[in-house]
């Protein structure tokens, strides 16, 4: 649509495509991180099961539901952890978060994030910074966990 | 009474002509709190300018000045709910601390292990945890009206709940997330008859129907003045004088006591009983003149124009395929409140989009997160109306809630 510049800057195509793309979507056969990420809020929920091997994300899928913003950043962040280890799958997550809290520019996450960068426009609406933020942050307290040696936990958005 | 003129209206309310991201604030949020007019501004004002002073202590004339003020919106609120006495009306923070302030001094008096509360499946989440923390401190239960497809109650299933174990019977006038109106006057004959004790919830109601506290017979009855055009930080608590005197202090401190001792103290009667502290004055005195305002325009009024608005928008949005409407279909039945979904699109995409056209809509649970397990979902879009929103605005969100369909590109499967 045009006139829209705004709104197109939000929900930018590849948002979108991400939001309807099946690929990340579903849970690992038998995962050695089972990390639930809740947002009270609204109600989002986001499953991310992680298989891990020699201390690398072999494989990240997620599950749950939720508006165009969470669903498609778990999505894009389950891409970006995949073939990382785990030490650098939770820089990628605090750097991603460093950016999204404009703490930092979204200009120098690395590559690997690119996708990643269509949420900038998710700053302009503070009300829904959290939403793209939940997937990260389940990602960060599941594996913060599996160090400690457990395998499942339930992060909650406040 | 005045000539109903929305756009007369409309100017005394600042507020309304603001723009957000350059579009025309439609301000459809009216069941959070609403907008207050120049009126309640000015009370507020003129009251820190040329009254403020202490209540019910200062000797001198300011303070008897703004006690008097106190005491005059005391006695209009007893008016406004055709109470009949002053007395009985207690102010509070909010209706949730009102609701609060019942479970606490009423209910940790009165309240026995097996005693029974009794509360509908689309209470507001004030008018349900005050009671679990009641019920787990006493061993006593709490029990759910069931809620039919519809969103209305099912009468039948209710009354088999009232049982002679039931002590309170605590139940929404209006639910704020479909806008169902419940029978309000039938709902308190049944609990009467089985010699219950009842409480309102009217926050949804008194910004928008005439309420009468004597013809109702309800027990308590809570409501907040900020969903009325009055400012934040006041409730109300209305109560039978006979249970407000029986019932034990809510919160300590000045103002609440007769004498105080080091080993006891003696307390005020009603309502200061129960208003610990220095009271939100200015608030109070600025609610006074909100009352005055809605009186002026008349509950029949307002009705009128609410109702006219919510059919349009009601008629409108069925017409929309991939949008499914929550709460009874017959418009009689609910209030200027439309809860809705789009097929295939959350609720904050939705309110998101609404937001940029300016559409200020609510987009979540609604503090009804039993209502939404009930149907289903969780969340909606809720758009509510009052007395000064137009048919031009419902035509304002029907065109952005077409924008989010071609945005999203939603398909009837």
């Amino acid at each position: 649509m045009e006139g829209d510049a705004e709104l197109q800057d939000l929900y930018r195509e590849v948002l979108l495509d991400y939001f309807r793309s099946t690929r990340h979507r579903g849970r690992v056969a038998s995962p050695d991180i089972e990390s639930q990420g809740i947002n009270p809020l609204c109600g989002d929920e986001v499953v991310l099961t992680v298989s891990v091997r020699g201390g690398v994300v072999e494989d990240c899928k997620i599950d749950g539901h939720g508006c165009v913003i969470s669903q498609s950043s778990a999505a894009m962040m389950s891409e970006a952890v995949k073939g990382q280890t785990l030490e650098e799958a939770s820089k990628l997550a605090e750097g991603f978060k460093r950016a999204m809290l404009g703490q930092s520019s979204f200009d120098d996450l690395p590559d690997v994030l690119d996708e990643a960068r269509a949420l900038e426009g998710v700053q302009k609406y503070p009300a829904r910074i959290k939403c793209a933020l939940l997937s990260w942050n389940t990602l960060l307290l599941g594996v913060r966990s599996h160090k400690e040696g457990k395998k499942e936990v339930q992060y909650q958005e406040k | 009474m005045l000539k109903f003129d929305v756009s007369k209206i409309r100017e005394d309310f600042p507020i309304l002509g603001r723009k957000i991201r350059g579009k025309n604030l439609v301000y459809f949020d009216n069941a959070s709190t609403s907008q207050k007019p120049k009126a309640v501004l000015e009370a507020l004002q003129r009251y820190y300018a040329e009254t403020n002073a202490n209540v019910h202590r200062g000797i001198h004339a300011l303070s008897q000045q703004a006690t008097d003020q106190c005491e005059a919106v005391r006695a209009q609120t007893a008016r406004f709910l055709h109470a009949s006495g002053p007395e009985q009306i207690v102010f509070t923070r909010n209706a949730t601390e009102a609701i609060n302030l019942v479970a606490y001094a009423w209910g940790r008096k009165f309240l026995k292990a097996g005693d029974e509360i009794l509360l509908t499946g689309m209470e507001h989440h004030s008018n349900i945890v005050p009671w679990q923390i009641l019920a787990q401190e006493k061993g006593s239960q709490l029990k759910f009206a069931p809620i039919l497809e519809d969103g209305c109650l099912d009468l039948e299933g209710l009354k088999t709940l009232l049982t002679p174990r039931t002590k309170l019977f605590a139940f929404t006038a209006m639910n704020n997330a479909f806008g169902t109106i419940n029978p309000v006057a039938e709902l308190l004959g049944l609990a009467r008859e089985q010699g219950v004790l009842t409480l309102v919830d009217a926050a949804q109601w008194t910004p928008h129907l005439r309420t009468d506290v004597a013809a109702w017979d309800c027990d308590f009855l809570v409501f907040s003045a900020h969903k009325m055009l009055g400012p934040t930080g006041l409730g109300v608590l209305y109560g039978k004088k006979k249970l407000l005197e029986s019932m034990d202090p809510f919160l300590g401190g000045g103002d609440m006591i007769r004498e105080v001792h080091l080993s006891h103290s003696t307390y005020n009667e009603i309502p200061y009983k129960f208003e610990a502290g220095t009271p939100h004055i200015g608030g109070i005195v600025a609610f006074g003149a909100a009352l005055e305002y809605l009186s002026r325009l008349g509950w029949e009024a307002i009705d009128r124009h609410e109702r006219g608005l919510t059919r349009y928008a009601m008629d409108a949005l069925s017409q929309e395929k991939e949008l499914r409407i929550y709460g009874p279909s017959q418009p009689e039945r609910r209030g200027g409140i439309l809860s809705f979904n789009l097929e295939g699109v959350h609720a904050h995409d939705v309110g998101t989009i609404l937001d940029t056209e300016g559409v200020a809509v609510r987009a979540g649970h609604h503090c009804c997160q039993p209502l939404m397990r009930r149907f289903k979902t969780s969340g909606t879009v809720r758009a509510s109306f009052y007395f000064y929103n137009t048919v031009d605005e419902v035509d304002v969100m029907l065109r952005a809630i077409r924008k989010v369909k071609e945005f999203f590109k939603v398909k009837v499967p």
